[in-house]
């Protein structure tokens, strides 16, 4: 078998592996929680018959593992089962939420991902310069700066001062897309700064460490322009490291922006999760984090794979071609 | 060849940290006519890889042109603006560098690198270029030269590499090739396969060579004239017979006797008192077999054998040296014998009792009874770390001195490698590469071993700090009684410090006796190539080893064995690396 097909197999096979520990994480996590769904759902009329009933019918009174293997296998069936708070299966809970996330994590994937390599790339080529300084000074501020306090910021200026755009993102797909793009532009510039500048800082700090090295010298001595030597020589040999920080912020955008869609009245898929939780609406609370940990492996096996395909002592395994054998 | 015009004239430059400090080039005027090679000889710090830079108009960053003249033809090098030089390099005057390894873009195919000065320079369509690039792969002696260049450079041997840097460096017919030590990473035989081939596309045509170098007798073999550098100045210059036959600098008088610690015409070290022959061995390896990848499961060997059956015995006070060509299994038995790279087959024993495989699973005290000295002696020191806090890791590690006592200590190694105590207080980035060996050699003495194994821990340095490292390892031999393993290429070192010497090659020991016997009457016919492969000071040498070697060549054939082919030693490499 070629040895990138086998990498590529056995990585997925281990991003199974995972998924499927996570996935007994999150029911331990779930079921040690405090708290219960019926005394939240019942308050102060809780009665302990009551709660007894309650359970019953959420077949909480059976054994623990029994109900892991059930959830598990009604995963693979894609039957996430009925939120507890709202008696609603889950997958239409989700479904929708899931839509408005990923409209964000996507717009602002394609807003900020080529300006953020387009950023990072212009610094390494004039690193040193009154530009390069200029700009990591900025983009270190600005990804050291929580997104709560950028989100607040930019609230103040385009919502409340200049009165350009909404301070609450209503996602609604009757107003048409003039008024979706309105209110999906805060939030995804706030998340833009953020996920722009971690990357830019990466690409910079990889390419620039990339320029010490003797074939860089060498190319030069080839007499090489300094674009070329940075665009070609450089970045092939970058492009690991570069899509393990995009898959990253990319993963972030996915499952951990409930401070900005807090903010921004978002509803999303992490508001989702953070209200589940308030209620203990554990079949939505587990969905919620399954969901975000398929994210994070799936995107990283990607970014694996990309550094791989872009490795050739990776790419071609141990063997060379057989012209050597 | 004076009359003519020459094509690089260099005018009294000086070259010096941009942020001050003493010249790195100081003054130094030459001038190289067509058809020339002029030898720039000297040792680390002598500023001669910055006097051949300069050649292109590159000074490396942190340096700068205090003043003088460059001149390539009828260009101003340091007058000329970016754009400019950038259209020179690679088409008028070409680099090739020491380190083929890290010279090339690891994710670039050859062929494209080769062919890049074609490209960026617009000169020809790449069919052409490909084309001619082939043509050279034919004349450099590469295998398969129509598709070795679609490998990528960690698919090639060394030795293959360099010959494809001397390709890309001559591909556009420069007037002018600076060529940086470009054999110095290479065996022995493969040193003289590379020189010869760079000596035949040289003398076809009218480009002239600067050729830097810290061996003259590579030098020899090429040069018309040597320059011989030293901090920075020139101390001596001539035509090579000159130099060679009349030197008139004794620092001159000193780089030749370097060179000929080693003749083989003279006997070897003299044979030592047999006192540590009757002693039991301290240091066995019984048939060790070692490799890569996953094992056959049948026959319980990995798939890459490294090391085949290797069986070898170290005496307390003795040097055994290991010699054999890069990819022979010399370094893997080092890491085997450490722990370091587990054997799959065969017994490590430590005066006669067996050590684990794995270093993981071996005590303390074991452990510290075996030490390892590395090749690369700057990877190998944490840069960050005072030198005594490195020698002081050791001796806590292995709790050899109470806290109380160890700078004391730390002074003691110190001095047992000849250094200052003084040196304790600095970093690796303020030592020499000589120092810093001494230093990783200091670090070893602290769990004051039993067996120090040294893997080619001489061949980075220059040659007259390798005599000093060499002299060293003798002294502690004596002092401390250590039974050491001595790996190296270099025959001329092992020569005058081992006792006895094995002998190895594609994982097998082909070889081993008495140091002097061996070297006098090798038996084997690799030992033979491997002995007439060591470069002599005397120019005319490098034809006759070649005759040699075309001589010995067929007798490989005869033993069954094939000859030192390139093209699986590219493998082996691979894995090496």
């Amino acid at each position: 078998m070629h040895p990138s097909l086998r990498f590529a197999l056995r990585r997925f096979a281990v991003g199974a592996l995972i998924l499927l520990a996570v996935s007994l994480l999150v029911f331990v996590g779930c079921e040690i929680l405090p708290g219960d769904v019926a005394q939240v759902a019942l308050g102060q009329f809780a009665t302990p018959e009551s709660i007894r009933a309650l359970h019953q019918q959420f077949g909480l009174d059976r054994p623990a593992p029994l109900r892991y293997l059930e959830w598990l296998i009604g995963i693979l069936h894609g039957d996430w089962g009925m939120s507890m708070g709202t008696k609603v299966p889950v997958a239409q809970l989700l479904g929708e939420r899931l839509a408005n996330t990923a409209m964000l994590a996507g717009a602002t994937t394609i807003v900020a991902i080529p300006l953020a390599l387009a950023l990072g790339l212009l610094m390494a080529l004039r690193a040193g310069s009154r530009f390069d300084r200029a700009a990591s000074v900025v983009v270190l501020a600005l990804s050291a700066t929580p997104e709560f306090l950028i989100g607040t910021l930019a609230v103040m200026l385009f919502s409340v001062h200049l009165n350009w755009l909404p301070a609450v993102a209503q996602v609604t797909f009757g107003g048409g897309w003039a008024a979706l793009a309105r209110s999906l532009l805060l939030p995804v510039i706030t998340l833009s700064i953020v996920v722009a500048a971690q990357i830019a800082r990466m690409t910079r700090a990889t390419i620039v460490n990339l320029l010490d090295l003797p074939f860089i010298e060498m190319a030069t001595l080839k007499g090489v322009p300094r674009r070329r030597i940075i665009l070609v020589h450089a970045l092939i040999n970058a492009v690991g490291p570069i899509a393990n920080v995009v898959a990253l912020n990319i993963a972030y955008l996915v499952s951990g922006i409930v401070v900005v869609e807090t903010i921004f009245a978002f509803p999303g898929v992490a508001r989702l999760m953070v209200d589940a939780v308030q209620a203990r609406d554990l079949p939505v609370v587990q969905a919620c984090a399954m969901l975000f940990c398929f994210a994070y492996v799936v995107l990283i096996l990607a970014a694996d794979l990309l550094a791989v395909l872009f490795n050739p002592r990776l790419r071609r395994g141990i063997h060379p071609d057989g012209s050597a054998g | 060849m004076q009359a003519a015009a020459p094509i690089l004239a260099i005018d009294r430059l000086v070259v010096a940290p941009a942020a001050g400090g003493a010249p790195v080039v100081d003054g130094i005027s030459l001038a190289v006519s067509p058809g020339e090679v002029l030898a720039l000889i000297g040792e680390s710090g002598s500023g001669k890889t910055t006097l051949a830079l300069a050649a292109l108009g590159y000074v490396r960053p942190g340096l700068a042109v205090r003043s003088g003249r460059i001149r390539l033809g009828a260009t101003d090098l340091l007058g000329a603006g970016e754009a400019k030089l950038q259209d020179l390099r690679g088409r008028r005057a070409t680099y090739i560098a020491q380190s083929a390894a890290a010279s090339f873009n690891p994710a670039l195919r050859l062929d494209a690198q080769v062919t890049e000065p074609a490209r960026v320079h617009r000169l020809r369509p790449l069919a052409e270029a490909l084309a001619k690039a082939r043509l050279l792969y034919r004349r450099l002696d590469l295998p398969e030269p129509e598709r070795i260049g679609q490998r990528f450079p960690h698919e090639v041997s060394g030795g293959q590499l360099q010959r494809f840097m001397i390709a890309m460096g001559l591909i556009e017919g420069p007037q002018l090739v600076v060529c940086d030590e470009p054999t110095s990473a290479l065996d022995v035989t493969t040193q003289v396969e590379v020189l010869k081939a760079f000596k035949a596309v040289i003398r076809d045509g009218s480009t002239a060579g600067l050729f830097v170098s810290h061996d003259l007798a590579v030098v020899a073999q090429l040069a018309d004239r040597i320059i011989v550098l030293r901090r920075g100045a020139l101390v001596e210059q001539g035509t090579t017979e000159a130099i060679l036959a009349a030197p008139q600098e004794p620092y001159t008088r000193e780089l030749i006797a370097a060179c000929r610690r080693w003749d083989r015409r003279r006997p070897a070290s003299p044979p030592r008192v047999a006192a540590c022959a009757a002693a039991p061995a301290r240091l066995e390896v019984v048939d060790v077999t070692a490799g890569f990848g996953p094992r056959e499961p049948m026959t319980g060997r990995p798939t890459i054998t490294a090391v085949d059956a290797a069986a070898l015995a170290v005496r307390p006070r003795e040097v055994v040296a290991i010699i054999g060509e890069s990819g022979s299994g010399k370094s893997t038995l080092a890491q085997v014998i450490a722990g370091l790279h587990p054997a799959a087959a065969g017994e490590i024993r430590l005066d006669g009792a067996a050590l684990a495989p794995a270093v993981a699973r071996r005590s303390l005290d074991q452990r510290r009874r075996v030490q390892i000295v590395f090749q690369m002696a700057d990877t190998a020191l944490n840069p960050r770390h005072r030198v005594g806090r490195i020698i002081g890791r050791a001796l806590a590690f292995f709790g050899r001195a109470p806290r109380a006592r160890r700078p004391a200590r730390i002074a003691e190694l110190l001095a047992l490698v000849r250094l200052p105590a003084s040196y304790a207080e600095r970093r690796p980035g303020e030592l020499s590469g000589g120092e810093k060996q001494r230093v990783n050699l200091a670090r070893a003495l602290a769990a004051e071993p039993d067996v120090l194994i040294c893997d080619e821990i001489t061949s980075a340095l220059d040659t007259v700090v390798a005599a000093a490292i060499v002299r060293l390892v003798e002294d502690l031999r004596d002092r401390l009684g250590l039974a050491v393993l001595f790996i190296s290429h270099d025959l001329a070192t092992v020569a005058t410090l081992a006792d006895r010497v094995v002998v190895m090659r594609r994982g097998k020991i082909v070889e081993r006796g008495p140091t002097g016997e061996l070297l006098a009457r090798p038996t084997h016919p690799y030992t033979r190539l491997l002995l007439a492969s060591v470069p002599e000071l005397r120019i005319g040498w490098l034809e006759e080893a070649a005759g040699r070697r075309a001589a010995l060549l067929p007798e490989f054939a005869e033993t069954g064995a094939a000859p030192v082919a390139d093209v699986d030693r590219g493998r082996e490499d691979a894995h090496a690396g």
